[in-house]
């Protein structure tokens, strides 16, 4: 032993933070570039400083006062159609899992396996059937279209999750329930609910950010510039002005991610029991 | 009277609700009744030209026709449009037949029952029986129906489109016809050189990619979590915050946002390079250094899910492993390979797998960050980061190739479907998930 244990420690730690401190700013640097560039004058893409020498308000006012981006509707389509769908996705989702986790029937092993082969299916595909289909039912244009899109594929992504964290729940409970008189129904309100908590909050998370990022279908079936959600509208910012306004686009980057930001901070605890719960447990 | 249960089978088969209602089950067969009214009205209009539909896709072409000696276009049969209504037709079709069949069955249970002198169930009976044996399918009715119309209908859809002709410029409706060709379309994407050249050159770049982005985001987050959660580092949750930060912008932004970052000629990546004297590099624009950019902008975007996944899991080994491996005199080195790797490896195997999966699909990262560019001269309309899903993409919104597109769609829902149904089967929860209760 040619350095003391204590030494060799204290190297450890020492690159540890130095690496950890290479990861961090490798990771926020995007972040807080695209932040600033947001409060930067002018339009372009690169700045010498990192840090402006002027900060401004007035892209953020641009987007919601300028007549050609109509950024407050697209917002405000965008929280509605995430809402929505989020509220009529969880109540699928939970019927779905709590009937696959709790009643034994024929068919329920061939569910599950359907649930997951379905879900591997490329949503795109279907687009230009969904398309049609809306078409038939003239709903294009309409953000009810995307919400009953999106509500009724959220069982796809989220029962065999949310059954994982079902299961965990003892059967026991039920049971017990059940003696006292309970009924399928009042369980299921009353003690499944309540103790799937972080599930729901889990899945409603996913099924909030699912709508309030997706761009390709929504492109497809919003047609009028008033209809649009910020994804789409933040998509054309780019491809129809060539990165032109990049600051413009900080500003609305902002302005999607922030939200989200938000809600991923408080719900971290819960995020990470969701992840392993769908790891460990199928 | 031992014949109940034949006649009321027999009645229900007739027209539905009748047995119902021999077996003075009333309200239910009054219910039964309006459902096969309803369904006579909808399919006495509709069902004919369904079978006609789905057989011929439409007879008569757009075409011009002299009305009063001005010729006038008239609009011949919108091939697509009659597919996707007939199909539609034909669902609604089955899930009656399913019912009727049900209906039968109900009438001949019930009549059966009556011969062992019980009496029917009430209308209430019924209900309860319902709501406390057959809970859990009635649950699953209208999650069910959603699943049906909104993504198995448009599955069978896109396969039937596959077996059709339907592609630019000679079979788009609805000024042409579209018509069945088998499977022709497969056997061009297979075999015919110009487009098997381009459909093996972009399977193999899609697996290559699929592996280096699932290994390098695995066990990029690996070495996250097992640098933050060493023993003497300090302020653990600020570190996993500020590394948490990639996973909670959303990827449209921060990918759109790399795009602009490594722009060749613009990009400040290119200028600070420049900055130091050194040239900048064509990060999107060569064929090799855009599929490094992907890998690298990948793992910007998956190491933050990788790491949180497995912090979760570190937390999980108990801690007397570790102080027994300490025991026996293991180094730190020795720790890992011998506890920590093996437990998390184990842990999250079915992870792994379902990652691999996703990224072979993983649209967003390549459409948003390259558009599958730099263009191909040797491709049928690909570029040289196009992964088979971006392909088809392409192949069908630009292109108009839909039956190109939706075979080469099924050939890529079968591998994907078939990794996740293996990893599936053997995770435990599938084939034992009773002990564990």
């Amino acid at each position: 032993m040619i350095i003391g244990r204590k030494a060799a420690n204290f190297i450890r730690l020492c690159l540890s933070y130095i690496v950890l401190v290479a990861l961090a700013v490798a990771a926020i640097y995007p972040a807080l570039w695209i932040l600033l560039a947001s409060f930067r004058p002018g339009k372009s893409l690169y700045s010498k400083t990192l840090i402006p020498e002027t900060f401004t308000l007035s892209h953020y006012k641009e987007l919601f006062t300028s007549p050609v981006y109509m950024f407050g509707t697209w917002y405000a389509n965008t929280l509605k159609i995430a809402v929505f769908s989020m509220l009529i996705g969880v109540v699928l989702t939970l019927l779905t899992s709590y009937a696959l986790s709790r009643f034994r029937f024929k068919s329920r092993k061939t569910t599950m396996s359907t649930l997951l082969i379905l879900g591997m299916f490329p949503g795109f595909m279907s687009m230009i059937a969904i398309y049609l289909l809306l078409k038939e039912f003239n709903l294009l244009d309409t953000h009810l279209a995307l919400i009953i899109v999106y509500a009724a594929g959220a069982p796809l992504g989220g029962t065999l999750i949310a059954k994982g964290f079902l299961d965990t729940i003892p059967r026991s409970l039920d049971e017990a329930a059940r003696i006292d008189g309970a009924s399928n129904f009042g369980i299921f309100t009353r003690i499944i609910l309540p103790l799937s908590r972080p599930m729901i909050t889990y899945i409603a998370l996913t099924l909030f950010v699912g709508p309030w990022v997706d761009f390709i279908f929504a492109k497809l079936i919003l047609r009028t510039k008033e209809n649009w959600t910020v994804a789409v509208g933040m998509w054309d910012m780019v491809n129809t002005m060539q990165n032109s306004n990049f600051t413009l686009f900080a500003a609305g980057a902002v302005l999607i991610s922030v939200p989200i930001m938000i809600l991923f901070g408080f719900l971290q605890r819960l995020l990470v029991d969701g992840l392993t719960a769908g790891a460990s447990k199928g | 009277m031992q014949r109940h249960k034949a006649r009321a089978g027999i009645l229900s088969a007739i027209f539905m609700g009748l047995g119902q209602i021999y077996n003075r089950q009333f309200i239910k067969g009054l219910m039964f009744i309006a459902v096969e009214a309803v369904a006579l009205i909808y399919f006495i209009s509709n069902l004919g030209r369904a079978f006609w539909g789905i057989t011929t896709l439409g007879e008569s072409p757009s075409r011009l026709e002299k009305v009063k000696g001005i010729a006038k276009m008239v609009p011949g049969d919108h091939s697509i449009v009659i597919l996707i209504e007939s199909l539609i037709t034909l669902l609604f079709f089955v899930l009656f037949l399913i019912l009727w069949y049900m209906n039968i069955r109900d009438a001949y249970k019930i009549g059966a029952e009556r011969e062992n002198g019980r009496p029917s169930h009430t209308f209430t009976q019924s209900v309860r029986y319902i709501l406390d044996y057959k809970f859990a399918q009635s649950f699953l009715l209208l999650p069910g129906f959603g699943i049906l119309f909104f993504t198995i209908m448009p599955i069978i859809f896109m396969i039937m489109l596959a077996f059709t002709n339907y592609a630019a410029p000679n079979h788009i409706p609805p000024a042409k016809l579209v018509d069945w060709v088998g499977f022709e379309t497969f056997r061009n994407l297979l075999v015919l050189k110009s487009w098997s050249h381009t459909f093996y050159g972009v399977l193999t770049w899609t697996i290559i990619w699929a592996v280096l982005s699932t290994v390098t985001t695995y066990f990029g987050g690996m070495l996250v979590a097992l640098l933050i959660n060493q023993k003497g580092i300090r302020f653990k949750g600020m570190w996993r915050m500020l590394l948490i930060i990639p996973y909670a912008i959303p990827q449209m932004i921060s990918l759109l946002l790399m795009r602009n970052l490594f722009n060749g000629q613009f990009g400040p990546i290119n200028q600070y390079l420049g900055f130091f004297g050194l040239n900048g590099l064509p990060w999107l624009t060569d064929p090799f250094w855009a599929k490094v950019t992907v890998i690298v902008v990948n793992m910007w975007v998956g190491i933050p899910v990788s790491m949180l996944l497995i912090m979760g899991v570190l937390t999980t080994i108990p801690r007397d492993m570790y102080e027994a491996a300490e025991v026996d005199g293991a180094t730190n080195y020795q720790k890992f390979r011998i506890v920590t790797l093996p437990m998390i490896l184990f842990s999250t195997a079915p992870t792994l797998i379902m990652q691999f999966a996703g990224n072979i699909n993983n649209f967003n990262a390549i459409f948003l960050l390259t558009g599958g560019n730099p263009v191909n001269g040797n491709y049928q309309y690909a570029g040289s980061t196009d992964l088979l899903v971006t392909w088809l993409y392409k192949l069908t919104l630009d292109q108009n190739k839909n039956n190109m597109a939706s075979a080469i769609g099924i050939i890529l829902f079968i591998i994907v479907a078939g990794f996740s149904l293996y990893n599936y089967r053997r995770t435990k929860s599938f084939q034992e998930e009773d002990m564990i209760q």
